[in-house]
């Protein structure tokens, strides 16, 4: 049986007030939570490897705040097995190697054949959690999968940078990384939302894995925010409408803005 | 003064552009060092010396060549060790690329040492520690950070400042790496390179021309090139039109392609989604054509035109030329 493990975050939702609490984290009260957008791509491929192979077993997994389990139950609803969520107020403001050291620990407890992550997350988006984790659990790295392929013990994917598209390989257990472009993620069917809240979801705590909490959360993070500060809202524009002369005023303003 | 260690990606002698800032961003904080990889290495420390490069460590080894991120990485700790016996390590800055992004966490899991990623500015701190200013919630916020713990480990944008060449003859010297098992876990088997079309790199782009789907089809895509090379400007396109195969990814702008910060930025036919406004925010001057007068781009737009681009590009073509004669 082929062991998957999905790392899926819960994040602020791109379209609401994104704000800093005042110990200068991101404040996840308010703005409504959801599955981040980019792992929901990473749900996907979870279910497409293992549509793919005679046996699987799909685990979500999560670190985030109480609200976290709803980015659980919405990948469920799209398929696989079961959920942990890693809950302790403890992790408050981690850095992104607290980060990557709790969720390492909670994917070995699990056992796993596969890890498949988002290529970033959409608040911090720093793409750095699946290296670290792959460094961590000392597995093959195989990550910015634009297109991704197990047969038998390769994991095989397509990495599309700035410089090259490159062909990547690694044997498994591997943990893989995936992009945008590796296609839509379905849609929950009815049957699926009422499948999952049939679902176990397991809550851990940083005791459960045997994590001391002086070395996590924000006291223990090897950075610091020292300032914030908002950006000036953009000065309204001019917009006209075209009336058979658009392109020639524009070439004005381009003009007077030394462009041409 | 601590050394500053600027790692280069390029293995065919050429210190990139973007590589040229780290080291101006390096001066200023310590004294810099480059790592390179690859059989060039001579070649490209002598270029890096143009830009006050002090110290260069070559990597010949090919296994960087032929394995994903981790023999860099590796390579990447043991030159720390190596910097921090002598004289000290205020820093390690990478190059936003998805290669260096996903070094730079690899090292500081090695190391442990803070992490900072795509920073558009790095400056010394008032106590000794390094500054790292970062756009933050699609642009919508500015944020300075430090590290408290370790050298600092910096994933710096293109564009953070203008390189300062600084001309200085670098000590080279040849590293060993005894690489482990685990380095050589993730092969590179195929490797087709992005062929130049010759017009500017859309990162560092002084005027980006973007399109997206209301050009309706790959051949639209003609009007748009046409535009940018009036303007000796780079092609940008939305991830509708890419996803849609009518241009490259490579061309993406937005938060799973590019970000972009050129002077002037068109875009056309472009509504103007979160996820696109994530990689063009920061442009200082932004053109929006659209029929749609209720297209999001508009809030953004320092001049916006409501109207066909079929109509107002070509007009405008024509007017550039009439002007420039
Ligand atoms: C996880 C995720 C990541 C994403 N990342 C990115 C990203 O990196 N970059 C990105 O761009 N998007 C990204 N998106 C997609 C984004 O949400 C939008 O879907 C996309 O930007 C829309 O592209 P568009 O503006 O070209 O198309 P549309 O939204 O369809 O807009 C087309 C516009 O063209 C106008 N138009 C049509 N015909 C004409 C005409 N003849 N003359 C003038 N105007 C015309 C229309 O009025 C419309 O406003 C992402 C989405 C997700 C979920
Ligand atoms: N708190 C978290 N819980 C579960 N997965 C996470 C978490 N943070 C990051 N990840 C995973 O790591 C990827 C990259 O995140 P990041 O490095 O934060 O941009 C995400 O797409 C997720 O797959």
């Amino acid at each position: 049986m082929l062991k998957i493990v999905a790392l899926i975050k819960y994040t602020p939702e791109l379209l609401g007030d994104r704000r800093f609490a005042a110990d200068n984290t991101v404040d996840r009260d308010a703005v409504e939570g959801r599955l981040s957008e980019l792992d929901e791509y990473a749900a996907e491929q979870a279910l497409k490897v293992a549509e793919s192979v005679d046996e699987a077993e799909i685990t979500y997994l999560t670190m985030g705040p109480d609200g976290a389990t709803d980015a659980l139950r919405k990948a469920l609803s799209m398929g696989g097995d079961k959920g942990v969520h890693i809950n302790d107020a403890a992790l408050h403001g981690s850095d992104a190697l607290a980060t990557s050291l709790v969720l390492a620990k909670a994917v070995e407890k699990l056992g796993f054949d596969l890890v498949i992550c988002g290529m970033a997350s959409t608040d911090g988006s720093m793409g750095v959690i699946p290296a670290m984790v792959a460094e961590r659990l000392s597995v093959p790295q195989v990550s910015y999968a634009a297109s991704l392929a197990v047969a038998g013990t390769t994991v095989t994917i397509e990495r599309e940078t700035d410089a090259a598209t490159s062909t990547i390989e690694g044997q498994l257990p591997a943990l893989v990384s995936v992009t945008d472009r590796t296609g839509e993620a379905r849609y929950p069917s009815f049957k699926g939302i009422m499948a999952a809240r049939k679902k176990p979801v397991d809550v851990w705590t940083l005791a459960d894995l045997e994590i001391d909490p002086a070395t996590v959360g924000l006291p223990a993070a090897y950075s610091a925010v020292t300032t914030i500060t908002p950006r000036p809202p953009r000065q309204a524009g001019v917009i006209v409408k075209d009336g058979g002369e658009g392109g020639i005023a524009l070439a004005e303003f381009l003009s007077v803005q030394k462009f041409i | 003064m601590s050394h500053v260690l600027v790692v280069v990606e390029a293995t065919d002698g050429s210190i990139p552009k973007p590589t040229q800032e780290l080291l101006t961003l390096a001066s200023r904080i310590g004294s810099p060092a480059v790592v390179v990889f690859g059989s060039n290495g001579q070649k490209a420390a002598e270029a890096a010396g143009a830009f006050g490069a002090e110290k260069a460590f070559l990597v010949e080894d090919a296994t960087a060549e032929e394995y994903l991120v981790v023999p860099q990485a590796e390579a990447i700790a043991q030159i720390a060790k190596t910097l921090t016996d002598d004289g000290g390590l205020a820093a390690i800055l990478f190059t936003a690329s998805s290669d260096g992004r996903e070094i730079a966490a690899r090292v500081a899991v090695k190391i442990d040492a803070g992490l900072l990623t795509d920073a558009v500015d790095v400056r010394a701190g008032d106590n000794g520690g390094v500054v790292a200013v970062q756009n933050v919630f699609a642009a919508s916020f500015v944020v300075e950070a430090t590290v408290t713990h370790g050298p600092a480990i910096v994933v710096v944008k293109p564009n953070a400042v203008a390189p300062e060449p600084k001309a200085v003859t670098p000590v080279v010297e040849n590293v060993t790496v005894a690489f482990s098992d685990l380095a050589k876990s993730a092969k590179i088997t195929g490797r087709t390179e992005r062929a130049s079309t010759g017009r500017p790199e859309l990162a560092d782009a002084a005027i980006v021309v973007s399109g997206g789907r209301g050009l309706g089809s790959a051949d639209g895509f003609q009007l748009i090139e046409g535009l940018a090379d009036q303007l000796g400007a780079a092609v940008g396109a939305s991830r509708a039109a890419v996803d849609a195969g009518w241009y490259s990814h490579a061309n993406q702008v937005g938060q799973t392609g590019k970000t972009v910060s050129p002077q002037l930025y068109f875009a056309i036919g472009i509504s103007g989604a979160i996820q696109h406004r994530a990689g063009m925010q920061t442009a200082k001057t932004v053109v929006a054509i659209n029929k749609d007068e209720e297209a999001p781009i508009f809030e953004l737009a320092d001049y916006g035109i409501v109207g066909d681009l079929n109509a107002v590009v070509p007009q405008l073509q024509a007017e550039i030329t009439k002007r420039k004669s």
